[in-house]
């Protein structure tokens, strides 16, 4: 099996396979950042931009240590003090990138379908680091690797995911490589958060939270972007807490090893309580690690297949 | 007539070179010379580098706990992250685990694989040891020595040296990987 794409674009267009080598190559990587030197030669020489024109710390910083102990060289252009602002278009951006012999672009933008765009006009690399709300591949392959670390497995698992899934990108992406691994996905939004025709993508809708952590082996718990408040359709935090939110209390009622993510930052007492957070259940510090080891894997993976075509 | 017909081209003419008493003989042969060598057990460990090198340095491990007794530290180690072709279109390696779990600084530290060849597998493999400390001594353990360096790189202990030519390949096959404990010599097409 290798790797033959230049690009990471979203899960959607990944086999099963291709899933199961990142996970795979991942593995193999995370043992690189407990050494004493937490650093291997496979990227030498090459360059990676970090190219985000949406405010992210942690995704960024992720990307970048990953990386840098690849040996890569990492630019970060922000785009509010770059050329953008004078009005450059993304592709023009992109192949100024290019020019620069730089390997690999890592894009976060707002616009759904943005790195597909950036990557058909460009020879090198485009990871794509979150776009709108189609895909934000390599949180979803994190989380998916840490539930296989912490589970043995995908296949047949039960994992419901909760928060805004009509606007959420994490949701998309999980909702693709799950159900290609064969997890059973439940999705729970309050009904104005869940997208009509959910169903149709091989996963079952629930708006009653208790309902939709019966039985489940994982919780994903998305972040509820209160900063994009859309005004009536979104739910009062307080009340979102109420009906939505992960309480000691709801879990109590669950599976008692049922493993509690979150792709962060955390809106504590929104989401779920600090009891939680903080939990025996709670894997959200371990998937900042791992987030680590699968861009890393997806950096060396891109790098290699572009090298094998030309 | 069927059999040539059907033999696809690259395994014709394969010889035993080592069966499986040989290659039980060597390793222990080899645990033996490593005991000689570092004056006992003390500090010692063996770590191979992936695949069969690993299989190679449990057995040497375990034919030392034989001979003295003594448990020593074993690991597993994977170049390819190292490697010097790594930029080449060679196609892609397989990342497989590194599993070192003990400090190897100050150890006396021997390295095993399986085919001592053009010796850049050793150099890498040299490359990503130093990255987790300095051990005191790095002594390297083939079970098969084929020769044609390319590096300045020589083994400590060898099971066996097989003059070669390039046109030829070497297959070491272990019961831990193949089922089987032999090594062949085949006519490369």
């Amino acid at each position: 099996m290798f790797w033959t794409k230049k690009d990471l674009l979203g899960l959607e267009y990944l086999t099963q396979e291709e899933i199961e080598l990142i996970l795979d190559t991942a593995d193999s990587f995370k043992e690189v950042s407990t050494r004493e030197i937490k650093k291997v030669p496979a990227l030498r020489g090459k360059t990676a931009v970090n190219l985000f024109y949406e405010p992210s710390t942690r995704t960024r910083v992720s990307f970048e240590v990953a990386a840098k102990r690849l040996s890569a060289d990492v630019i970060n252009i922000a785009t509010e003090t770059s050329s953008v602002r004078k009005g450059e278009t993304l592709i023009d951006t992109g192949k100024n990138i290019q020019a620069l012999k730089a390997d690999i672009i890592i894009m976060r933008h707002n616009c759904s379908g943005a790195a597909n765009m950036l990557a058909r006009a460009l020879d090198i690399s485009v990871v794509n680091a979150g776009d709108g709300w189609h895909e934000h591949p390599t949180q979803a392959l994190l989380d998916i690797f840490t539930l296989k670390e912490k589970l043995g497995k995908i296949k047949g698992l039960n994992v419901t995911i909760v928060g805004d899934i009509a606007h959420s990108r994490v949701a998309r992406s999980n909702i693709w490589g799950l159900t290609k691994l064969g997890a059973n996905v439940t999705v729970c939004a309050p009904e104005m958060l869940l997208p009509v025709g959910i169903e149709k993508t091989g996963v079952r809708a629930s708006s009653s939270i208790d309902e939709a952590l019966k039985n489940a082996d994982a919780v994903n718990v998305l972040r509820m972007q209160f900063e994009r408040d859309e005004g009536a359709a979104f739910p009062e935090q307080l009340d979102y807490f109420k009906r939505f939110g992960i309480t000691g209390e709801r879990l109590a009622k669950a599976k008692k090893d049922i493993v509690v993510m979150h792709p962060g930052p955390i809106n504590r007492g929104i989401e779920m309580s600090s009891e939680v957070a903080d939990g025996a259940n709670s894997v959200i510090l371990e998937q900042v690690t791992n987030g680590i080891a699968v861009r890393m894997a997806v950096l060396f993976l891109v790098a290699q297949a572009r090298e094998a075509k030309t | 007539m069927w059999r040539i017909f059907f033999a696809p081209k690259s395994m014709k003419e394969k010889a035993k070179i080592l069966d499986q008493e040989g290659i039980n003989r060597a390793i222990m042969r080899i645990a033996h010379e490593i005991i000689e060598k570092n004056k006992g057990t003390t500090e010692l460990c063996v770590i191979g580098i992936r695949n069969r090198g690993v299989y190679i340095a449990l057995r040497l491990a375990e034919c030392i706990k034989k001979i003295e007794g003594k448990e020593i530290a074993t690991g597993a180690l994977d170049i390819t992250l190292y490697r010097d072709d790594l930029a080449l279109a060679s196609g892609q390696p397989l990342v497989r685990k590194t599993e070192i779990d003990f400090d190897i600084n100050n150890k006396n530290l021997v390295l095993v694989d399986d085919v001592l060849y053009t010796g850049r597998t050793i150099r890498a493999a040299l490359d990503a040891l130093i990255d987790f400390g300095r051990p005191k001594s790095i002594q390297l353990a083939v079970l098969v020595d084929r020769g044609h360096r390319e590096l300045p790189i020589r083994a400590d202990f060898v099971g066996k040296n097989i003059p070669t030519s390039k046109k030829e390949s070497v297959e070491v096959h272990l019961q831990e990987s193949d089922g089987s404990d032999e090594v062949l010599i085949a006519e490369k097409e």
